[in-house]
């Protein structure tokens, strides 16, 4: 596995060791059944303590794990006759982000999403999947293409955030992720989001205005990275762990301050570990709400999304 | 009062506070490093009268500029930022609170509410950069929102005026929602058919950009604003090399298509008469 997280060592102490008993010829097939047995229930035993324990900053590593199912991924596990369609018809393609056209459960779906590279050649082009004014405004096309023909839409969010440079501020980086928001507020078709990895700010929000909003359980939703925060508020960004904790950014602490509907469960020791499991898992919930959704008529659709986000905030009065 | 009694007055006024005035009579141009009288930049809009730099101003003091003399009557001034995350950096973020109230006299940063323009009535308000640096949490969302709904329900255009740091760190996710709320309210005004007029002034970033702010179905620009989505500080070390001159500026936006106009003080209330005139009232 790439860049093992230093906090599974003990994880991938255990599974090292079963490989080398796996090996051994000099035990007997039964002895060596036994030990095996014994190895991976303590195996799943130190999973599990160290999975439910994880801290903020740990999570982040998790959201952040080379081998964490990406958009394209969860393309091919959950929809069937995926079709990539390309381009914002004004300056370029941005394949920071991915949209098409799929079937889900049979029925046609707008799939829109965020895509990592898993390699230095791959994230070039996918630009560590921050999406520049390019993406989003392919994004506002696929909005458009998805309310005219009344399909719903589903969305998958894992970005560092929106891409800070020169070109994207000079095309408008700000305008775009804007008339996103504007756009996704006034459809009047389902659209479920789910965030997958990393939810960075303002290019995670983006797309981001579902009607339901549901996490992967060791997802992180934030309107900083914890390095950019530290950096700002403690003048240091070595205290980003402090500053993770801080944020509130994990899945559990989003579902308590009801910013989020749903929390996903991974596989034990996280999506990485199992991308079919996790995509069973997601298709299944993702399923239940937009049943849900779709049973509402369109200006409900559209209502429900309002209040929604419209109720967002604590304050007192 | 007849005039005498009037000037009389006005004189022992003025020399109770002769000392005050004697300090405060020139003031220093951070724009061009010149010398003017206070009162010469105070008839200019607080602009300088050699280079025209716009001096910071109060959201308040931006809002008259372009209303009618005392037509403002304000919004929900009772809405107050509590901690729902209990943030803490090297200062509690309620002390933070705290402080920002007792220096700026006001419940946060945002004040809005309705106002007349040549005898029509409008929404109005603006972001306070003196709170907290005008960052969106909670309350600005909710304020913002709240102003264009009270809009809708009485068929009124909106003006915003923006000034701000961006998100507020302390409320994190939920700061990150006023982004989608404060865009939703828009959509629906949209809907009614009524305006939005977006005032950018120095500065506007962050996530208030990239949400109500870049939303003005006409959008203006103080002279000289840095208005962006990411900083210059972040955009130099994601680089790692200078920026040009004037990057980010109002006129560099103007230049790539992201303004309609970029707008002298002095010239707000007549612009935006214009651009009312041409939404219509009814
Ligand atoms: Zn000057």
């Amino acid at each position: 596995m790439a860049a093992p997280l230093d906090f599974e060592a003990p994880i991938i102490e255990i599974e090292n060791k079963i490989a080398e008993i796996k090996n051994m010829s000099s035990l007997s097939d039964s002895d060596m059944q036994r030990e095996v047995d014994s190895l991976q229930k303590r195996l799943e035993r130190v999973k599990a303590n160290i999975y439910q324990r994880l801290t903020p900053s740990q999570k982040l590593m998790v959201a952040r794990h080379p081998e964490r199912p990406y958009t394209l991924d969860f393309i091919k596990l959950m929809f069937t006759d995926f079709l990539e369609l390309h381009g914002d018809r004004l300056f370029r393609d941005d394949q920071a982000l991915v949209c098409g056209i799929a079937n889900f459960n049979d029925s046609p779906v707008m799939v829109i999403g965020h895509q990592k590279g898993r390699n230095t050649k791959e994230n070039i082009r996918r630009n560590f999947g921050m999406a520049s004014p390019e993406g989003y405004r392919k994004a506002q096309r696929m909005f458009d293409l998805a309310e005219r023909f009344n399909r719903p839409i589903i969305t998958f969010v894992d970005t560092p955030g929106a891409y800070p440079g020169i070109e994207a501020e000079e095309r408008g980086q700000a305008e775009a992720i804007a008339k996103s928001l504007m756009m996704m507020a006034e459809l009047t078709v389902p659209m479920i989001t789910v965030i997958t990895g990393e939810g960075g700010s303002g290019g995670a929000l983006a797309i981001a205005m579902g009607n339901r909003v549901l996490m992967l359980e060791h997802s992180t939703y934030s309107v900083i990275s914890p390095e950019g925060c530290a950096s700002i508020l403690w003048k240091d960004a070595s205290y980003a762990g402090r500053a993770a904790e801080a944020l509130k950014l994990t899945a559990q602490d989003l579902k308590e301050l009801e910013v989020i509907d749903e929390i996903v469960n991974e596989p034990l020791g996280g999506a990485h570990r199992n991308h079919h499991q996790i995509a069973h898992n997601l298709k299944t919930a993702i399923a239940r709400h937009l049943k849900e959704i779709k049973s509402l008529a369109p200006k409900q659709i559209f209502e429900q999304r309002y209040d929604k986000f419209r109720n967002m905030g604590v304050f007192a009065e | 009062m007849g005039i005498t009694d009037f000037l009389l007055e006005k004189i022992t006024k003025v020399s109770s506070q002769k000392k005050d005035m004697k300090e405060n009579i020139w003031s220093k141009c951070s724009g061009c490093g010149e010398i003017s009288y206070r009162q010469e930049i105070e008839d200019n809009y607080q602009c300088c009268p050699k280079c025209d730099f716009h001096f910071p101003v109060s959201a308040m003091q931006k809002i008259d500029y372009i209303i009618d003399p005392h037509t403002f009557v304000e919004f929900d001034t009772g809405i107050r930022s509590l901690d729902p995350l209990k943030f803490k950096d090297s200062k509690k973020y309620p002390d933070r609170i705290k402080a920002a109230v007792k220096k700026m006299d006001m419940n946060d940063a945002f004040v809005g509410g309705m106002a007349k323009i040549n005898g029509r009535e409008i929404n109005i308000g603006g972001i306070e950069f003196g709170f907290l640096g005008g960052s969106m949490g909670s309350v600005v969302g909710e304020k913002i929102t709240r102003l264009v709904e009270n809009a809708i329900k009485n068929h009124r255009h909106v003006i915003t005026i923006s000034c701000s740091g961006g998100a507020r760190m302390q409320e994190s996710i939920l700061s990150l929602m006023q982004m989608a709320k404060t865009s939703a309210a828009l959509a629906k005004l949209r809907m009614e058919g009524l305006g939005h007029i977006s005032l950018l002034t120095d500065p506007t970033t962050g996530g208030v950009t990239a949400s109500y702010a870049m939303l003005g179905d006409v959008i203006m620009a103080e002279p000289k604003a840095l208005i962006c989505f990411a900083g210059p500080r972040v955009i130099e070390q994601t680089i790692r090399q200078k920026l040009p001159e004037g990057f980010q500026r109002s006129e560099f936006l103007l230049e790539h298509g992201m303004v309609d106009i970029v707008s002298h003080r002095k010239r707000w209330r007549k612009d935006i008469t214009r651009v009312l005139d041409f939404f219509g009232y009814n």
